[in-house]
């Protein structure tokens, strides 16, 4: 990639263009139209792929996106998000003969349209009378919310920051996810009467009790929190990130040209190091490194991922694990001290477990450290809500999302457990919608006992 | 959401698509499958004396990659037992009493043999009748289908012996295998038809094997000659129907098929006439759940076009659809290549040169690069190069202003008469 050192609001824009008409057409055609085809059944939320790329090819874009919208309701983000290899084009039949339908570019392609043209896609339901809270709006508190506000509840989301969409809108970098597409989504949930209650967070601007007593039903779907603690010595040095802040940042904040020329090291393999390390490149950085203190095989980030980081230009360092960060007199990080590490045998999660070879140690220059080794968890507010959790992942029933407390649901990544891969923006909007559907039945079961 | 309802010469149904009458209402299984998924109505398979099939009986054109362009076959009426039919007919108009089904027949040209078979499946509880006089094979051979549907006087016999009986609407189907089919269209109508239908298939032969020199298909190494149908014979389709609804003297509803894969060539037909459209081969190609994109999409499209109702579409193109001699002579458009979307295949250059009016200059801009550009002057406007341009949009037809009012070539021959008859020496 060509990064521009003078116009950094250049090396943000979304790194893939859309299909042209041309494109679309000719890759809607070739698609078989498979029935009970494979590439639906390995879509977590179940889009009628087939039947959406249909009407694409019959030009029927609206119906196309509401196809995808219906199943989807951050289809839009998705279609920019998914790891397709993994889901839907690595399930398409014509992997065996030619290759795979682009199903991610043409499912952008139809909801590119719907936003250009402002199409009102749904309704939201008679109302039953009923109310739900939802605490945050990622993409699976909009999705939860979508599909309660069709059947007819009246629904409340609570958002902690000053605007809706979650990591969508704030987590996953412009130029992969720009910041429109999920307030496009947004809007559309607004648009079924959903109160979405920006800059309230709950647990400090609203207790948890008051949810309890004023809604029917309550849903968390907070997702994860911070980056942890790498609980080495100078991390509080100036020039150490929180992987999730400093992207934050570049997403609505005025590019800043404070990394111009700098050295920066991230630290982690998953998707979250692969954002950091991309976007420190495209803020200017002059060199970027990624330290893992596995190997190649065990990073979480996918292939594409990966590559796209190597195109980047982005360095990886496998085995190697940071022991202490060091500044100089005023507080700057200057070098990062590092350690060789060897895979041991695997432990609980099943991946071998690195462990340090003693006197391997060694110095890596760097100005700015990025740390992206996971995501802690909401554990005030699991607490405040007194429901059962295993180290800050609540616990739900099966497939009813339902948490030891009766009246509280949750769903994405708030549930997500450790060992699961990657949390992925799909699976939190199949989640919030099955959560939609278990709070349903719950209340019109409870309704009718009654 | 617009009225997707119709109301062909009396038969009620809750949307424009129907079934025509082929394998895909072979059975009661088949129709309220179909139903299910949302058909607005079926025209059950052709019912007669029951006939015997063969093995091979379908083939299809694949074009350039894309399979079922074009589709054939040799296959008859329905080879089932009558009763077996009838009972199916009564069993699936019970379960879907809002849709239209219509029952195709097609017996030998006798009044008493017609007589029988509209009482019988009229008892079972059917919408309408619609008279096969098309079936290019087969049954021709034995004086039936496009046998009689070829002979106007014929075709106007038949649908007067069924209407002498008929209590429900009576829909005349037409075979294309005819010069004119207005000829057969109006015969229908002086029959009594209370509307038409078509096209049925076209006579075909889908090919011949490089290797065996088997035609294809072919039964036991032997082919006949089959009927086509499918999106490539839309265009042929479509003109007959414009051709029949805009004749003063064939003034019933139109049952349009031939070729609608999607709700745009159901739009298609129904601006050039039609009451509702009739869908065979897309269904045989992908199964009735095509019907979900159909409606949807007429749908929207009707929204888009602020249209209430489906209905308000019918022949509203026909007024457009004349004779070659009322077309303007006067009216010109010419080529215009827009160089930034070009890329620069040169492929409208050498179709205008070897094949149409050598008007399209290759030329270097001062850097040296190569474009394109129409001499306007003498480009006829014929379409070619912009046909056969694969980027849309770079090239457009332009309508150059003419000094000259309109004139057709009509109104032209009509003054040239008037001068001769002048006796003016224009010398
Ligand atoms: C950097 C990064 C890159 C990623 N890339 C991808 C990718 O490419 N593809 C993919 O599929 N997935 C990706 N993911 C994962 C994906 O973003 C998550 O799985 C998904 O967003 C989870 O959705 P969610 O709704 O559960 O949580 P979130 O998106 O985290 O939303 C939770 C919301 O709850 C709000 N909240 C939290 N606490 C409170 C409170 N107390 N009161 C009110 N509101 C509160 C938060 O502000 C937030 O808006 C990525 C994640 C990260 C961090
Ligand atoms: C295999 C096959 C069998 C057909 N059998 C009949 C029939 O029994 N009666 C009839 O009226 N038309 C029959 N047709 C013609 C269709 O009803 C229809 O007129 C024609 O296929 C054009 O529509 P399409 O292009 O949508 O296929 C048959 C067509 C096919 C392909
Ligand atoms: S599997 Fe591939 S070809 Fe088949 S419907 Fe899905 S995208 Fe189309
Ligand atoms: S489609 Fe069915 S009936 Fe026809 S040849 Fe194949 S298996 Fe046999
Ligand atoms: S055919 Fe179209 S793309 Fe090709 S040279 Fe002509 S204008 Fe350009």
């Amino acid at each position: 990639m060509n990064i521009s050192l003078l116009d950094l609001k250049k090396n943000f824009q979304e790194v893939t263009a859309g299909l042209t008409d041309r494109e679309a057409i000719e890759e809607a055609n070739r698609c078989l139209y498979c029935y009970d085809a494979p590439c639906v059944k390995a879509c977590p939320t179940g889009i009628d792929i087939p039947a959406f790329i249909k009407k694409i090819a019959s030009g029927n874009l609206k119906g196309s996106a509401k196809t995808i919208m219906l199943s989807n309701p951050v289809g839009a983000s998705c279609a920019r998000v998914c790891p397709t290899e993994e889901l839907c084009e690595g399930a398409c039949v014509l992997n065996h003969s030619t290759k795979p339908i682009k199903i991610g570019h043409l499912q952008r392609y139809a909801t590119d349209w719907a936003m250009r043209n402002d199409a009102v896609l749904f309704q939201a339901g008679k109302k039953n009378g009923k109310t739900v809270a939802i605490v945050g709006a990622g993409p699976a508190g909009l999705s939860a919310a979508r599909e309660l506000a069709r059947i007819g509840y009246d629904v409340t989301i609570f958002e902690a920051q000053q605007e809706a969409g979650g990591l969508n809108t704030f987590g996953i970098v412009s130029f992969r996810l720009p910041r429109h597409v999920s307030l496009w989504e947004v809007n559309q949930v607004k648009r079924l009467g959903v109160d979405i209650r920006t800059g309230v967070k709950v647990g400090k601007d609203v207790t948890a009790q008051e949810l309890l007593e004023q809604y029917d039903a309550v849903v968390l779907a907070v997702g994860m929190s911070k980056v942890p603690m790498l609980g080495i010595e100078g991390e509080e040095l100036d020039g150490v990130y929180d992987a999730i802040e400093f992207i934050k940042e570049t997403k609505t904040k005025p590019l800043t040209n404070r990394f111009v020329g700098k050295k920066v090291v991230v630290i982690g393999a998953g998707n979250t190091a692969i954002d950091g390390a991309t976007c420190s490149v495209r803020l200017g950085a002059e060199n970027v490194k990624i330290l893992y203190r596995r190997t190649k095989e065990e990073m979480t980030a996918y292939d594409f991922e990966y590559e796209f980081a190597k195109q980047d230009g982005v360095e990886f360092r496998w085995l190697t694990a940071p022991k202490r960060i060091i500044g100089d007199e005023s507080g700057k990080v200057t070098h990062v001290e590092c350690v060789r590490m060897q895979l041991g045998a695997p432990d609980q999660d099943g991946r071998r477990r690195p462990m340090p070879i003693e006197g391997s140690e060694f110095f890596i220059r760097a100005d700015v450290v990025i740390k992206a080794i996971g995501q802690t968890r909401h554990l005030d507010l699991i607490k405040e809500f007194g429901i059962e959790h295993d180290g800050g992942v609540v616990k739900v029933i099966g497939a009813h999302y339902q948490t030891s407390n009766p009246k509280v649901f949750a769903c994405g990544d708030v549930i997500f457990g450790k060992g699961g891969g990657e949390a992925m923006v799909v699976t939190a909007a199949q989640q919030g919608k099955e959560t939609a559907y278990a709070i349903h039945r719950y209340l019109t079961t409870l309704n009718e006992t009654l | 959401m617009a009225d997707l309802s119709i109301n062909l010469a009396g038969i009620k149904s809750p949307n424009p698509f129907w079934l025509a009458s082929a394998p895909p209402t072979n059975s009661g299984y088949q129709v309220q499958r179909a139903f299910e998924a949302g058909w607005g109505g079926a025209v059950w398979k052709t019912l007669g004396e029951p006939i015997l099939n063969v093995s091979s009986r379908f083939a299809a054109i694949s074009f350039n990659g894309q399979r079922v362009a074009g589709f054939n076959n040799i296959e008859l009426i329905t080879d089932r037992p009558l009763e077996v039919n009838l009972k199916e007919i009564y069993e699936t108009k019970k379960r879907f009493p809002d849709r239209a089904l219509v029952a195709s027949l097609m017996v030998e040209p006798k009044r008493e043999k017609w007589h029988e078979i509209v009482k019988k499946v009229e008892a079972v509880g059917v919408d309408g009748l619609e008279l096969n006089f098309g079936c290019p094979h087969g049954m021709a051979e034995r004086g039936m289908g496009s046998a009689s549907g070829q002979v106007p006087a014929l075709v106007e016999q038949q649908t007067y012996w069924v209407k002498e009986v008929a209590q429900t609407p009576v829909i005349v189907k037409l075979t294309p295998n005819i010069t004119d089919i207005t000829a057969t269209a109006e015969a229908a109508v002086k029959g009594g038809a209370d509307a038409i239908s078509m096209i049925n298939t076209i006579n075909s032969l889908m090919g011949v094997d490089l290797d065996t020199w088997n035609p294809i298909p072919h039964v036991a190494g032997k082919g006949a000659h089959g009927g086509y149908c499918g999106p490539a014979v839309k265009p042929i389709a479509l003109n007959m129907v414009a051709e029949c609804a805009r004749h003063p003297r064939i003034h019933v509803p139109i049952s349009g098929m031939g070729g609608v894969s999607s709700w745009k060539e159901a739009v298609e037909f129904m601006l050039m006439g039609a009451t509702g459209v009739q869908v065979c081969t897309a269904v045989m190609h992908h199964g009735f759940r095509i019907i979900e994109d159909m409606l949807d999409g007429l749908n929207h499209y009707l929204d888009e076009k602020g249209i209430a109702s489906v209905i308000d579409l019918v022949g509203k193109s026909v007024h457009k659809y004349s004779d070659w001699g009322d077309l303007d002579l006067n009216y010109k458009v010419a080529a215009r290549i827009d160089t930034d979307k070009c890329i620069n295949c040169n492929k409208c250059y050498i179709a205008c040169e070897d094949a149409s009016h050598q008007c399209i200059d290759r030329l270097k801009d001062a850097g040296g690069k190569e474009y394109l550009k129409v001499r306007e002057a003498d480009c006829v406007g014929c379409n070619l190069c912009s046909i056969v341009c694969p980027v849309d949009g770079a090239i457009e037809m332009v309508e150059v202003p003419s000094e000259h009012p309109p004139m057709t070539w009509n109104e032209r021959q009509a003054a040239i008469g008037v001068l001769a008859s002048c006796n003016i020496d224009t010398k």
